[in-house]
């Protein structure tokens, strides 16, 4: 394999009964890149992330995430990557410490190196005197920020986002995407599904997923002309319309 | 291993955290066993009996002091009419009525035979069949005694008279309790096996934390075990907590088999835990398990022994009996309790529920693996 791709998808299909979710989707993802992934609700955004992660096994085709098969290594490629869903992922009934200890215990740090990563990781989100608060009573952007933080905590490969910024306010979103950034900057993969189109703005490369097929993959510069507007969201709306479903 | 012990730090915490799991896990059991054996009681006393004595004589007399007299009876009617008698029937004042005919006595001195009626209210059916039984058994003292009197001088007695006395055995008072405190702990072993164990891993889906934990290197035994150990734990924390209550407020005194009873509990949360796991895979909500949870609790408990013999159901009920895991943690527990069993005395019962937990927690594995890669 191309030892610069981090993702590399050919013909990835996913059916359930007559229904084909994702239906052969191509395209690589470099190594350090920002990889948008927009699509409609019901455009098969969620099932594509999950089969590269090796939590949905693919009806056709082929895929290897860092570098792993997803048929063969579904195991090797979670250790690789991290994760961070829509739905809140971290739990509300511990500390902000025993959520950092308890991810980073599970990728295999010691408690040495849980120390390390937990204390820098504090730092950086000015979480320190928070230490010892519940989850829960921590204000939705901060659990998100911390949530992120979390998912790279054992400096995987890629990390995987499934819309992390919804229902977030947009300062909070717009340091989000600093932490993103900074992810990236170390050589982070970063595959990430979003409603928000200035969103897109942000990412090196977008795929737009209609019907289940990506319909169009550049960076936001290129589709822009190569559709003749000025913003990704009319971009969006000119492919997202023809779809047939949702 | 040491994703385990992650997991299982995790586990506790949390549950130590939940006030309603641990009122669960030390409340319900207190309450249960302070309140259940008391109130569960199957004796029947306080029956009340009017009585028509149409005959006034002495020997209609004998019968209605001896029905006062008994502990089991409230004389709380006395008259003259059948039909007014009735009225107190049907307006539950009275559950039996007896009704002594004209020359009673004369009958039955001169015929040698006599006639008494009794009319039960059958729509409590044990309380009217037992009732009926113990005046049935009043009348024929009554009888013997002035059968008694008759025969001044027996030489052969011309009737044959049995007389059955009992002594009883594992119970020596025959106390209610004694019998329902092993099924009540019983009872609560299942709750938390197999319900409090499957709420929560239901709950890590309906939050979301569990697709977290599937991206995650986390394989699924470890993740089953981390669940499963928790509980595992507090159900013998629990047994013990509910011998020291049945203990100091029932005065059941554990013998120094007690360890057997671990032995079998242990064995037991496993089977009852892969059933909780098996509800898991198949219910998406807390509400749907505890739902599906309280109907097999109701089914387990009815089925089990606790309240009513196995031996008097009918075929179809002792094979699901012969099933249910409640059934042998209840014989289990009065085996050990108040019979003193010994391990060799329930190894039979170690294996069965032995054979059901690798049945159960198989089933469980396998659909938990069909459950979780469905999308």
């Amino acid at each position: 394999m191309n030892g610069q791709n981090s993702i590399m998808t050919e013909g990835l299909t996913k059916r359930f009964g007559d229904f084909t979710a994702v239906d052969a989707i191509s395209f690589q993802v470099i190594k350090g890149e920002i990889f948008g992934f927009l699509g409609a609700n019901g455009a098969g955004k969620t099932t594509a992330i999950r089969m590269l992660c090796g939590l949905s096994i693919p009806t056709e085709g082929h895929a290897t995430v860092a570098g792993f098969d997803v048929y063969k290594s579904a195991e090797q490629i979670k250790r690789n990557i991290g994760y961070m869903s829509q739905k809140f992922s971290l739990y509300d009934d511990l500390t902000v410490w025993e959520n950092i200890q308890f991810y980073a215990a599970i990728y295999g740090l010691d408690k040495k190196a849980i120390k390390l990563a937990g204390d820098k990781l504090l730092d950086r989100l000015g979480l320190r005197n928070e230490i010892n608060t519940m989850v829960s009573e921590l204000p939705l952007g901060w659990k998100q920020k911390l949530a992120f933080s979390i998912a790279i905590i054992h400096q995987p490969e890629i990390v995987f986002m499934d819309e992390p910024t919804g229902g977030v306010d947009p300062l909070t979103r717009r340091q989000f995407w600093l932490m993103i950034y900074e992810a990236s900057a170390v050589g982070i993969t970063v595959f990430v599904t979003t409603h928000y189109m200035d969103e897109a703005e942000y990412c090196d490369r977008v795929a737009i997923m209609v019907d289940g097929k990506i319909e169009a993959l550049d960076s936001p510069k290129n589709l822009k002309q190569q559709f003749h507007s000025d913003s990704m969201d009319d971009v969006f709306y000119q492919l997202a319309r023809k779809a047939v479903r949702s | 291993m040491n994703i385990l012990f992650a997991l299982l730090r995790k586990e506790f915490k949390q549950i130590i955290r939940n006030k309603a799991i641990l009122r669960v896990i030390f409340i319900l059991p207190a309450v249960q066993l302070l309140i259940l054996p008391f109130a569960a009681d199957y004796e029947i006393k306080n029956i009340n009996v009017g009585i028509i004595d149409h005959d006034h004589s002495g020997y209609s007399q004998e019968i209605v002091q001896k029905v006062e007299y008994s502990n089991y009876f409230k004389l709380t009617g006395y008259s003259n009419s059948y039909s007014e008698a009735l009225t107190w029937i049907e307006d539950k004042s009275v559950d039996l009525v007896i009704e002594i005919p004209y020359n009673f006595e004369s009958n039955l001195v001169k015929e040698n035979a006599a006639d008494v009626l009794v009319s039960v209210n059958a729509v409590d059916g044990t309380k009217g069949s037992i009732g009926a039984a113990y005046i049935g058994n009043i009348i024929q003292e009554v009888n013997n005694e002035i059968r008694g009197e008759w025969t001044v001088f027996p030489r052969f007695n011309p009737q044959a008279r049995i007389q059955i006395t009992h002594s009883k055995w594992y119970n020596r008072t025959s106390d209610y309790q004694v019998f329902m405190v092993p099924g009540v702990l019983a009872m609560l072993l299942t709750i938390v096996g197999a319900f409090l164990a499957s709420l929560n891993i239901v709950k890590e889906g309906e939050v979301g934390t569990i697709e977290q934990i599937n991206v995650s290197p986390i394989r699924k035994h470890e993740f089953i075990l981390g669940k499963l150990i928790p509980f595992w734990i507090f159900g013998l924390i629990i047994l013990a907590i509910g011998l020291l209550i049945s203990y100091v407020v029932h005065g059941i005194v554990p013998g120094n088999n007690i360890w057997v009873l671990f032995v079998f509990a242990a064995v037991y949360l496993l089977a009852v835990l892969g059933f909780g796991l098996l509800v898991s895979n198949f219910t998406e909500t807390q509400q749907q398990a505890m739902i599906i949870s309280f109907f097999f609790m109701l089914i387990f408990v009815l089925l089990s022994g606790l309240f009513t013999p196995v031996e008097s159901m009918p075929r179809w009920a002792q094979i699901l009996a012969a099933i249910n895991p409640v059934t042998y943690l209840v014989d289990v527990m009065r085996m050990v309790l108040l019979k003193e069993a010994q391990l060799a005395d329930i190894l039979p019962h170690i294996y069965t529920i032995s054979l059901e937990g690798v049945v159960l927690n198989t089933l469980a594995v396998v659909s938990y693996q069909d459950v979780r890669y469905v999308v």
